[in-house]
């Protein structure tokens, strides 16, 4: 089965691209099954069943949406199996932009937008830096030469990146990312296969449901910022 | 070296067959693209500008000196064969003026960045009407600053063989010098226009229709002679529309000094 890994922003085009990209590959009789990990809350399901595929929806609530990504790979990827998916696509809501879900040997795809502001391609981080294929959204907004800076500034923080531009709302650019997808590798098993990215060490009392605030209530893992001045030039 | 771009015919918006099935444009040339609103004027000129295989919503093939485009260049040299102004009347991003411009100088792989840069600001000040400075904000231009800016960065910065043009009669800049300049000599343009004097300066139009290319025409001896008055006239709107913007009065002693061309033929 292969496993594709999409991630980025809150809406950037996720679903959008991959509704479109998947509509090409059900063309070709693949069986293909979609499952979205989320925070609280999401009606991405609904628009995948669209397709009439398998779709599995898994909300972390009050766990850190990448940790529990991590832990449940097994279980998606079993599930996958069991609807006998020659293609697993896994859509995560990308949120403190300091965890990247890619897995070393796996399609890793970051969808941007041409919307989300010119640092944001520096300031998202691994899972940007660490994708294979970037793809950029919302071109049908802004003009050319906005679009040729930013997939410039994403060249330069990625330049090994595939960076591909799709339309979300027509679909133009999805078959591109068909062919892309196509030719990934199959794998096995996810167990032992290894992150990109490590993830950051969160273990701290609120991440246990702890609302006060203050040292005395703070355990573990607890990361003090480091006060400097910053002057105005 | 381009020396002929090909639109192979794909479907209208009713997914039918589009009448034209090839349209050849030849380096020099200026087409114009006219059709009502909604009906593909824009998807035919972004087909081009991304290179369309059969795989956008139009399934239209673009070639290039009968080759498809993967066969001609790589992806990267043949993003940097078009230059398109697109639809938008402002930016969106936000950077200075200067940043964006030197940006897009990398970007397309130019050396004397800043020189030309410079080059784009005072190009544009001369279309615009307020000037716009290196330090301002991208955003904070007005339309036409914006669309003035854009104008001069597709003729100077990119400095592409295909040049795409969408709609500059709206921005409230003198649409013949944008097009003049532009249109440099040998290019590949493509201009989108709901304006009879663009449409008639141009070579060959392409009427548009449901999505389609329903029709190519050809500038007629005729048309081109008629296109001359047209200019007549529209010197006279554009000295009206001067007067205006600079905050003078219109009373029909200022029409009158104005001299109509051919007034009896004109208004016959
Ligand atoms: N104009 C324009 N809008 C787009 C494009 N792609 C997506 N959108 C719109 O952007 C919004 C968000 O798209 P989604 O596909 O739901 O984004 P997402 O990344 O899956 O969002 P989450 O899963 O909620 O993080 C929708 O309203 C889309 O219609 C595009 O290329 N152009
Ligand atoms: N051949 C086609 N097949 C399918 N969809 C199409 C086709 N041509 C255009 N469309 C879609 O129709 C919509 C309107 O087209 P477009 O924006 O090109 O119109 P336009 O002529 O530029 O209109 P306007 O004058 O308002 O700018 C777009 O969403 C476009 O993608
Ligand atoms: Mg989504
Ligand atoms: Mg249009």
């Amino acid at each position: 089965m292969r496993l594709v890994i999409v991630a980025g922003p809150p809406a950037t085009g996720k679903t959008s691209v991959m509704l479109h990209t998947l509509r090409h590959i059900l063309t070709d009789k693949i069986r293909v099954a979609v499952c979205k990990i989320d925070c609280l809350e999401t009606s991405d399901h609904s628009t995948y069943r669209r397709l009439s595929l398998p779709v599995m929806v898994g909300l972390s609530d009050y766990i850190c949406p990448d940790h529990f990504y991590v832990s449940n790979l097994e279980e998606i990827f079993a599930w996958g199996e069991k609807q006998q998916a020659e293609i697993l696509v896994v859509e995560t809501a990308g949120l403190c932009h300091r965890c990247a879900p890619g897995i070393k040997g796996c399609l890793s795809i970051c969808v941007v937008d041409n919307l989300s502001g010119i640092d944001t391609p520096k300031k998202v981080g691994p899972v940007l830096t660490t994708a294979d294929v970037v793809v950029v959204t919302k071109g049908d907004i802004v003009s050319q030469a906005e679009r040729e800076v930013f997939r410039r500034r994403i060249e330069m923080v990625n330049p090994a990146a595939h960076v591909l531009e799709i339309n979300g709302l027509t679909g133009q650019g999805a078959l591109r990312l068909k062919k892309v997808v196509l030719a990934s590798p199959s794998i096995e098993g996810v167990e032992g296969r290894e992150l990109r990215y490590p993830m950051p060490s969160a273990v701290c009392s609120y991440c246990n449901g702890e609302t006060v605030i203050g040292s005395r209530y703070q355990m573990g893992n607890v990361k003090k910022i480091v006060y400097r001045e910053v002057s105005n030039d | 070296m381009i020396r002929k771009i090909a639109v192979l015919g794909g479907i209208t918006k009713s997914g039918v067959r589009e009448t034209l099935r090839m349209v050849e444009i030849y380096p020099g040339e200026i087409v114009a693209v006219v059709g009502p609103t909604g009906s593909g004027k824009s998807q035919l000129i972004s087909d081009i500008e991304y290179w369309a295989d059969g795989d956008t919503p139009s399934r239209r093939q673009i070639q290039i000196n009968d080759q498809v485009p993967a066969e001609f260049a790589v992806e990267t040299s043949l993003r940097r064969l078009v230059a398109e102004i697109s639809q938008n009347m402002n930016f969106v991003i936000d950077m200075s003026v200067r940043d964006f411009l030197l940006l897009h100088a990398e970007s397309r792989h130019i050396e004397n960045a800043l020189e030309v840069a410079k080059a784009v600001v005072d190009c544009a000040n001369q279309l615009t009407g307020e000037p716009l400075m290196m330090d301002d904000s991208l955003t904070a231009l007005s339309g036409g600053q914006s669309r003035a800016l854009m104008v001069a960065d597709v003729a100077l910065l990119s400095n592409a063989p295909i040049v795409l043009v969408d709609e500059i009669e709206n921005a409230g800049i003198n649409r013949l010098s944008a097009l003049r300049l532009l249109a440099g000599r040998g290019k590949v343009v493509l201009v989108v226009t709901h304006d009879p004097l663009l449409a008639l300066l141009a070579d060959k139009r392409i009427v548009m229709q449901n999505g389609g290319m329903a029709k190519l025409l050809t500038a007629s001896p005729s048309e081109k002679a008629l296109a001359g008055r047209l200019q007549k006239i529209d010197a006279v709107l554009c000295e009206l529309r001067e007067r205006i913007r600079l905050g003078g009065e219109l009373t029909p002693e200022a029409i009158k000094e104005v001299t109509w061309p051919d007034a009896q033929r004109v208004s016959a």
